[in-house]
């Protein structure tokens, strides 16, 4: 088990460098000039090229880079380019609005993912599991922008039942839980529908398995075969699915804190974008990945706890 | 007189499939006494494992009783409610399955799932079921059992696992005990200690046994009556001394010449040809028909009826009606 993190760890290194390359790479790459964003529309030529100077920009990639990379390993992300923030400060004070998001909306997905896809098995090709399926296949396809507006147009507009957007109540409040409620909403929706789905097939074939049926032959209640004897084995590729799917809602959070103007990473990352603030967002982008990584480890440390079989030592 | 446990009459299952209501079981009628192992022998799909599933309700879901009647120690299972039922499963009748590696549960321990029967049926604490599992296990030759409860299926062989199903089997003491191809999945060398291991727990509880399989010799070891299926009826019943030295039905005979003989050298294995008919394939008189050398114009048109040879010993075939013909004319004339 502990060789397992660290084996995970120093993959993590691995994959952040490579990451970060290629993050800078394409940064550098793509037109637009951070120089002339910073220096305004009426900087001159010269302005720009001080500024080009200044950051360093004049000096060949791969240096910068480098400079960069050097930065990096003692903990420094650098400065925004465009508040002069440091980017480790900026990401820290967002990054609790954007784990909430996603902490919320993951919660969200599993639980009306997992339920729905049981309820969808037991009852097959009942009209729950038909409407089910079709509402998980409308879940993924929507996309996220479109269903934050209609649920703001209907529950925050029209029914004024909950606020617009924002989240600058802390979560356990009630004014706190009404911000997260349409955001979490929208944001899990496509995860809670793919999690249905998978939960719906790995439940049929294990409520079809031997072991389902001597439980029965043993006299068990229904109700402990399906969610004692069942549903730990069907949930063993479902956290899979889920783990993965932490990094489309991470991804997500872009979206949807644009659309509830919640102040999070994935606005930080936007706005860094549209200003080619490269370094804040090569900070936000290895964030995102390492969460990601980190994710994916829980769960295959998860994965040993439910199922024996699955042993690190 | 032998006391009765058992009593399966006229029983229909059938599935429904894309292609409608098919029958698995076919009519099949047989009892169990107290203390007395039955063998249903039959080739793969003849219907003896549904026949078993069908007596404790554990049919898949697409599955159905639609005729005939199970009466269990002189209740009827076939009306009763699922948890009137729940409360003999496991309890007062017990099953055994094929497949010991997938038939326990991977992601529990042997303790958990011995113990479960105990809690359910015996109303045993957590302490009690845990003192009580170790004894099952001992009981059924398992070592190490102290050990053994914290282990999962996993880590344990296949005639271990299959011990292992056994002991929760029988961990209340069930009056019922029915093994579905219990050694189908083990080697030879284990087939015959879990063979000899349910016959000394038979005698030991005085259970009723009925043992599916398709293994002749585990027949002639264990059986003292037998019953044989194909697609979904019985077609011939007798103690096991008479299905073996006088086998009636063409397909017993078929089935008994394909057991190899290792004594004789010569010995050349007859396959029965053809294979059994598809559940939705329809037939016409005798289900047997188009695979028996036999076969009459009879045959092929009507069903046949049972026929008697002894006391212990009946059969469904039409061939019977002649021989006991002939039989009936030669004492006639003998009288003469």
């Amino acid at each position: 088990m502990v060789g397992l993190i660290i084996r995970r760890m120093l993959q993590l290194v691995v994959l952040l460098i490579g990451i970060s390359f290629i993050v800078f790479m394409s940064m550098h790459l793509s037109p637009g000039d951070p120089a002339s964003i910073i220096g305004g529309p009426t900087a001159t030529e010269s302005d720009i090229e001080a500024i080009r100077n200044n950051l360093g920009l004049n000096d060949p990639v791969l240096v910068q880079y480098a400079n960069y990379m050097t930065g990096v390993v003692q903990g420094d992300l650098g400065f925004s380019y465009q508040t002069k923030q440091s980017v480790s400060e900026a990401i820290i004070t967002r990054f609790p609005n954007t784990l909430n998001l996603a902490i919320a909306s993951m919660i969200v997905a599993v639980v009306i993912g997992v339920t729905a896809g049981i309820i969808s098995a037991l009852k097959q090709n009942s009209w729950i599991d038909v409407s089910s399926t079709v509402v998980s296949l409308a879940g993924i396809s929507i996309p996220n922008f479109w269903l934050g507006t209609v649920l703001i147009l209907v529950f925050s507009v029209g029914l004024q039942w909950l606020p617009v957007g924002g989240l600058s109540e802390p979560f356990w409040t009630i004014e706190g839980m009404k911000q997260l409620i349409l955001p979490a909403i929208t944001l899990g929706t496509g995860s809670a529908a793919m999690i249905a789905r998978m939960s719906r097939s790995t439940m049929l074939e294990v409520i079809r398995a031997d072991f389902v049926r001597t439980a029965r032959a043993k006299g068990v209640k229904e109700k402990t075969v399906i969610w004692v004897h069942a549903l730990r084995n069907a949930m063993i590729p479902v956290i899979t699915v889920i783990g993965l799917n932490f990094g489309f809602l991470l991804g997500g959070t872009i979206i949807t804190e644009q659309v509830f103007a919640i102040n999070g990473v994935g606005r930080l990352m936007i706005e860094a974008i549209a200003a080619r603030d490269f370094p804040m967002v090569q900070g936000s982008v290895l964030l995102v990945a390492a969460l990601f990584v980190l994710v994916n480890l829980i769960v295959d440390l998860i994965y040993s706890v439910i199922d024996p079989r699955i042993s690190y030592d | 007189m032998a006391e009765l446990l058992l009593d399966v009459n006229n029983l229909v299952t059938k599935f429904k499939t894309a292609d409608g209501k098919l029958s698995a079981v076919r009519g099949v009628s047989f009892s169990v006494n107290k203390g007395e192992t039955v063998c249903i022998v039959g080739e793969s799909g003849c219907g003896k494992s549904i026949t078993s599933l069908s007596i404790m309700n554990l049919l898949p879901n697409n599955g159905e009783i639609s005729e005939g009647s199970v009466r269990f120690l002189g209740q009827e299972l076939t009306k009763m409610r699922q948890d009137e039922l729940r409360k003999l499963r496991g309890n007062k009748m017990a099953m055994i399955f094929q497949e010991p590696m997938t038939a326990l549960n991977p992601v529990f321990t042997v303790g958990f799932q011995i113990r479960e029967p105990l809690k359910i049926h015996k109303r045993l604490s957590q302490r009690e079921a845990h003192r009580k599992g170790i004894e099952l296990l001992k009981q059924v030759g398992i070592p190490y059992p102290e050990k053994r409860m914290s282990q999962y299926s996993h880590e344990l062989s296949g005639g271990m696992r299959q011990r292992v199903m056994i002991a929760i089997a029988l961990a209340c003491r069930p009056s019922l005990l029915i093994a579905d191809e219990p050694t189908t999945a083990l080697d030879v060398t284990i087939q015959a200690q879990i063979l000899d291991l349910i016959d000394d727990l038979k005698e030991e509880l005085g259970m009723g046994v009925i043992m599916v399989t398709h293994d002749m010799g585990v027949v002639a070891e264990v059986a003292d009556r037998v019953m044989v299926m194909y697609a979904g009826e019985k077609i011939e019943e007798a103690d096991v001394e008479s299905l073996f030295s006088n086998p009636q039905h063409p397909y017993t005979k078929g089935l008994l010449k394909s057991v190899p003989n290792v004594d004789d050298r010569n010995h050349q294995l007859e396959a029965i040809p053809g294979t059994l008919p598809n559940l939705n394939e329809v037939i016409t008189g005798c289900r047997f028909h188009n695979r028996c050398e036999f076969a009459t114009e009879k045959c092929r048109t009507q069903s046949p009826k049972t026929f008697t040879v002894n006391d212990e010993h009946t059969v469904r075939c039409w061939l019977q009606e002649v021989e006991q013909h002939d039989e009936s004319a030669a004492t006639a004339s003998s009288n003469q």
